[in-house]
């Protein structure tokens, strides 16, 4: 544990020092602000005390700028070698891995902490279910988790951060929005698949304040998929 | 602890980077890895250090072998990589203290470990730039800082002088020198002055096969089988001279010295001298023989008849 929490340490202190940390934090603020308070369906139109458009945009603000964290997590450790360096050190791929994957979780998690301010002054508007929020967040860490997952995988297929970029996103939309969509042109068992696949049925019954078994195997079960295939990657590296 | 490879191999896809090597570096002992480029060097350094899985055979260092005791040999190793690779936006200090964390230096003893590296690496100055602003020279010292902080009883170094100044190289040899009478240190170079300079033993690996195995003399005095003279003949033809030279019978090679005229290279035929057959030559023609100095090959010479075919 103490090795994965050095790993952790290390990529917060990456993201912060190359002002990465600080562009995730003004973007994300900066457009799940405008369009929670400002602008579109935001929360006056809306005219209820709940964080509902929030998490709905929120949804999207992370599904593109998680990739742009990930992407360089391990496509440079191996464009610069210093993979090797991490490596032969007392350490498992494991913990490297794990390391790797809380780092980045950490920093979502630290964006959504700074909309907290949202909660309360909706909460001083009007009544609002505290429980929905509360599992409305935990969505948003858990959808977080998926896609760092999946953007691990991404940025440990090749040394180019770009391709890491760019296939992050090509899988995360299959899960964000492909699989929904065919979902809905079938009936019966395919169509009971492809929903059950897509992000977007999952997400929306835990932001409503539903924590149900079924959402939580569905997170961790392709978080866990992610950081297999990704240590499969990193193991293939060595032979 | 001893590092012994035993019939280690290693294919990149069909490619064969080391064939069926088998070698061992006993503790107090310094010895320099002399290839070309491609020979396998890094290779087997990669392994050794658990980075790389062999195709087949075994390492072991100490009792530990890689196969299932990788992280044993990891915390008891301190390596340099190819190319010294380093987190560029990271500061010195800050590295050196990610990498004493990894290592598990007691966290009371990690900043005076530090500050001790910066003064052994000579880092004094520079240690709260970033790496990225370091010059290549400086960057290798913290490339050797980082191998050694955690006081390591083994050292794989590849190229660990690799754009330093003629000073730092000097500075660098006697370090490792220091840290080699009770340490176990495995180096590759380019430069064959400075293994011989540092190594106790050399290993001189080709297209992944080991070439020869010895202490500095006991290669040079392998590969001189033969005599070699130089020679100055003058008064006479040069291209006459080389002619005559080529044909006698003890003689294996002739050359001509760089830039001079009249001046040769002879290697004599193993087990044979040709002094007198020279002497006998010059007097027989009339040329008039000035010198005639018998020399040893240098590690180069070695290096280049090992190396070449």
């Amino acid at each position: 544990m103490d090795k994965i929490l050095i790993i952790t340490r290390k990529e917060l202190k990456q993201f912060f020092d190359s002002l990465m940390a600080y562009i995730l934090l003004v973007g994300f603020l900066g457009f799940s602000g405008f369009f929670t308070w400002l602008f579109g369906s935001d929360i006056f139109l809306v005219g209820q005390a709940s964080l509902q458009t929030f998490f709905a945009i929120a949804f999207w603000t992370l599904f593109f700028f998680i990739p742009s964290l990930t992407m360089r997590m391990i496509a440079e450790e191996r464009k610069s070698g210093t993979i090797e360096t991490l490596l032969t050190k007392p350490i498992s791929d494991w913990q490297v891995i794990i390391g790797k994957f809380l780092g980045t979780l950490v920093l979502v998690c630290i964006a959504l902490v700074l909309t907290l301010p949202y909660y309360f002054t909706i909460s001083s508007i009007g009544k609002i279910d505290h429980g929905s929020v509360i599992s409305g967040y935990l969505g948003l860490i858990l959808m977080s988790g998926v896609y760092i997952s999946i953007g691990l995988y991404a940025s440990s297929i090749s040394c180019n951060q770009i391709v890491g970029f760019l296939l992050a996103l090509l899988i995360g939309m299959f899960f964000h929005i492909i699989f929904d969509v065919i979902s809905t042109g079938f009936t019966g068992l395919p169509g009971e698949v492809f929903s059950y696949l897509s992000m977007a049925t999952h997400f929306e019954s835990i932001s409503r304040g539903v924590i149900d078994s079924k959402d939580l195997i569905y997170f961790f079960s392709l978080i866990v998929l992610g950081l297999v295939l990704t240590h499969r990657n990193l193991a293939r590296s060595r032979s | 602890m001893d590092i012994i490879v035993e019939n280690f191999s290693k294919n990149y896809g069909p490619q064969r980077a080391v064939d069926n090597i088998s070698f061992t570096v006993r503790t107090g002992e310094i010895v320099g890895f002399l290839g070309p480029n491609g020979a396998g060097k890094t290779t087997t350094m990669k392994a050794i250090t658990t980075f790389l899985e062999p195709t087949s055979g075994n390492i072991r260092v100490g009792h530990f072998s890689i196969f299932n005791q990788g992280e044993e040999i990891r915390k008891v190793i301190g390596y340099l990589p190819e190319n010294n690779p380093l987190y560029t936006d990271m500061t010195v200090i800050d590295y050196l203290e990610f990498i004493a964390r990894l290592h598990s230096i007691p966290k009371e003893h990690i900043f005076q470990r530090i500050l001790e590296m910066v003064a052994i690496c000579g880092l004094e100055g520079e240690k709260h730039k970033k790496i990225g602003e370091l010059s290549k020279g400086y960057r290798q010292r913290v490339g050797l800082a980082q191998a050694l902080i955690h006081d390591p009883q083994v050292l794989v170094l590849d190229e660990p002088t690799s754009g330093l100044d003629p000073n730092q190289i000097i500075e660098i040899r006697d370090l490792i020198r220091r840290i080699g009478k009770e340490k176990t240190v495995l180096l590759s170079s380019h430069i064959l002055a400075e293994v011989e300079a540092t190594c106790d033993r050399i290993l001189i690996i080709d297209k992944g096969k080991i070439v020869a195995d010895g202490t500095t003399d006991e290669l040079r005095r392998r590969s001189q089988g033969s005599e070699m003279v130089k020679v100055t003949i003058e008064d006479a033809e040069p291209n006459e001279v080389y002619q005559a030279l080529s044909e006698l019978e003890t003689v294996e090679t002739v050359s001509f010295r760089t830039g001079m005229d009249n001046g040769f290279e002879v290697q004599s035929k193993a087990e044979m001298s040709s002094k007198r057959d020279i002497f006998l030559l010059c007097k027989g023609k009339g040329w008039i023989l000035t010198e005639m100095t018998p020399f040893t090959a240098s590690l180069e010479d070695v290096f280049r008849e090992l190396t070449t075919h």
